[in-house]
């Protein structure tokens, strides 16, 4: 029942498509074998109708094991998600909370609470204009974004307000998420040209700081182009730089 | 990225149990191409050809909404039509209405309430079956875009020639001389009409000949819809 899903990963699907999916093993419990094993778990790109699976956005068809598909594109509009960690500006400061852009449909809401160390008393220095890299704890499409600056632990790890003296800028959501894949080609090169500090968020900001004001140009137009090359002509491209025609 | 056309048949289509032929000669589509992403600061885009017809088409969104257009459980489609000379009027509202009433049925707005989606065509030359090439241009800007749609769909235009013959994506000379003119917008998916547009006098049967014309000609469009995607995908495996 899955083959026919299996055999199309990698492949271009376009919304409309469907495959079906026999479900009359996975609902009828059994006390033997792992009931489980086969449940398909959709991603972003596909739902489920029955026992019909719908493709609603066009890329990509890629597969994780078990059973987990979802489509992948290089969109540029990006959609809150539970979970994701985003770069976000500061637009106002309103009562104890602070609404944040990150580049959704509407903005999102800080409480001055959700920082390291932030009490009643001692609130965090956070002006508006500043860059925030935070985490949504709350992203569905009913209610408003919700994002915190501490993990569950109550520090910061890594979060909060940042970005002197860098350049922020954007670049399509694939190529934000091809950076910030556990084994990154892209990244692992990057890392060989110059030093640089960089922060990625989710929602395709990018901000980098390298060694000097040319230097950081030059690395935000090393990733602007990366969008639209193949492996080889990166390589390519990253070799000339190495041997200095900076 | 131009797909040709070759004079293609189908030689019987089946309405309503009473086959109908259409011979092969008039069953033409007009070269055809589209390029994706072309505008860097929207959210998606793309440009579509249809001989020398020309449109360029820009999607917004989800983004902000007005409070006064806001709608509590789906997303608030708006379609812009600007001409190539002067401003907007009355033909350009109505096709305004045609392309957004064919966008809401694809789109599955439900999934970004409380947004609004704005989608943008600038007419860049008219030669004959402009409202077709909208809603192509239109299909393209929004799978590019990455907006939640049920299906595709495309446009097609047939003319009806003074005497009787079946001219699909006419030009613009050939519009003038027809004495009907219909749009039809077509799903991916099942093939059905989802919009017509029609000028002139024409009898039930001719009406019948047209879809069924336009039908044969939409599987061309489809399969460069997915062709298209699969050249753009090709670099990022």
């Amino acid at each position: 029942m899955l083959s026919r899903l299996k055999a199309k990963v990698g492949s271009v699907l376009l919304p409309g498509d469907e495959f079906c999916l026999d479900t009359t093993g996975a609902d009828t419990i059994s006390l033997a074998g792992p009931s489980k094993a086969n449940k398909v778990v959709c991603g972003p790109g596909l739902r489920r109708s029955g026992d019909r699976l719908l493709v609603y956005k066009s890329g990509l068809l890629r597969h994780k094991e078990p059973n987990m598909f979802w489509m992948d594109a290089q969109h540029k509009r990006y959609v809150p998600a539970k979970g994701e960690t985003v770069i976000g500006i500061v637009t106002s400061k309103s009562g104890d909370v602070f609404k944040v852009d990150i580049g959704g449909s509407e903005q999102a809401s800080l409480s001055y609470l959700a920082f390291e160390g932030a009490t009643k008393r001692n609130r965090p220095n956070v002006q508006v204009g500043d860059l925030l890299f935070a985490q949504l704890i709350v992203a569905n499409k009913d209610m408003e974004a919700e994002l915190v600056c501490v993990d569950s632990a109550g520090r910061a790890n890594g979060m909060g307000v940042f970005g002197a003296g860098g350049l922020l800028f954007r670049v399509s959501l694939g190529l934000a998420r091809r950076l910030l894949a556990p084994q990154s080609d892209l990244r692992a090169e990057l890392e060989q040209l110059f030093p640089c500090e960089m922060v990625v968020g989710m929602n395709g900001r990018l901000w980098v700081k390298s060694t000097g004001v040319q230097r950081t140009l030059v690395l935000a137009n090393l990733l602007e182009s990366c969008e639209n090359l193949t492996p080889v002509q990166r390589r390519q491209l990253f070799g000339k730089l190495a041997q200095g025609a900076l | 990225m131009i797909m040709s056309d070759a004079i293609f048949s189908r030689p019987t289509h089946t309405f309503d149990g009473m086959m109908e032929e259409c011979s092969p000669s008039t069953v033409s589509i007009r070269e055809f191409g589209c390029e994706q992403n072309l505008l860097s600061r929207s959210d998606g885009s793309a440009s579509f050809i249809q001989g020398n017809t020309s449109v360029l088409a820009a999607v917004y969104g989800p983004a902000e909404v007005k409070v006064s257009k806001e709608i509590y459980d789906r997303a608030t489609l708006e379609v812009i039509i600007q001409p190539k000379v002067g401003l907007p009027s009355v033909k350009e509202r109505a096709q305004e209405q045609c392309v957004r009433e064919t966008c809401e049925a694809s789109l599955l707005l439900s999934l970004h309430p409380r947004s609004s989606l704005t989608l943008v065509l600038q007419e860049l030359h008219n030669d004959g079956s402009l409202l077709s090439c909208f809603l192509n241009a239109g299909c393209m800007a929004m799978m590019d875009a990455g907006l939640p749609m049920s299906c595709l769909f495309c446009g097609v235009t047939c003319a009806i020639h003074t005497d009787g013959t079946i001219i699909t994506d006419p030009t613009a000379a050939q519009e003038a001389e027809s004495r009907a003119l219909m749009t039809f917008a077509i799903d991916s998916k099942e093939h059905q009409v989802m919009m017509t547009s029609t000028k002139g006098s024409f009898s039930v049967q001719e009406m019948q000949q047209c879809i069924a014309v336009s039908q044969a000609a939409s599987e061309k469009i489809f399969s460069f819809h997915r062709e298209s995607l699969r050249r753009r995908y090709s670099k990022s495996v």
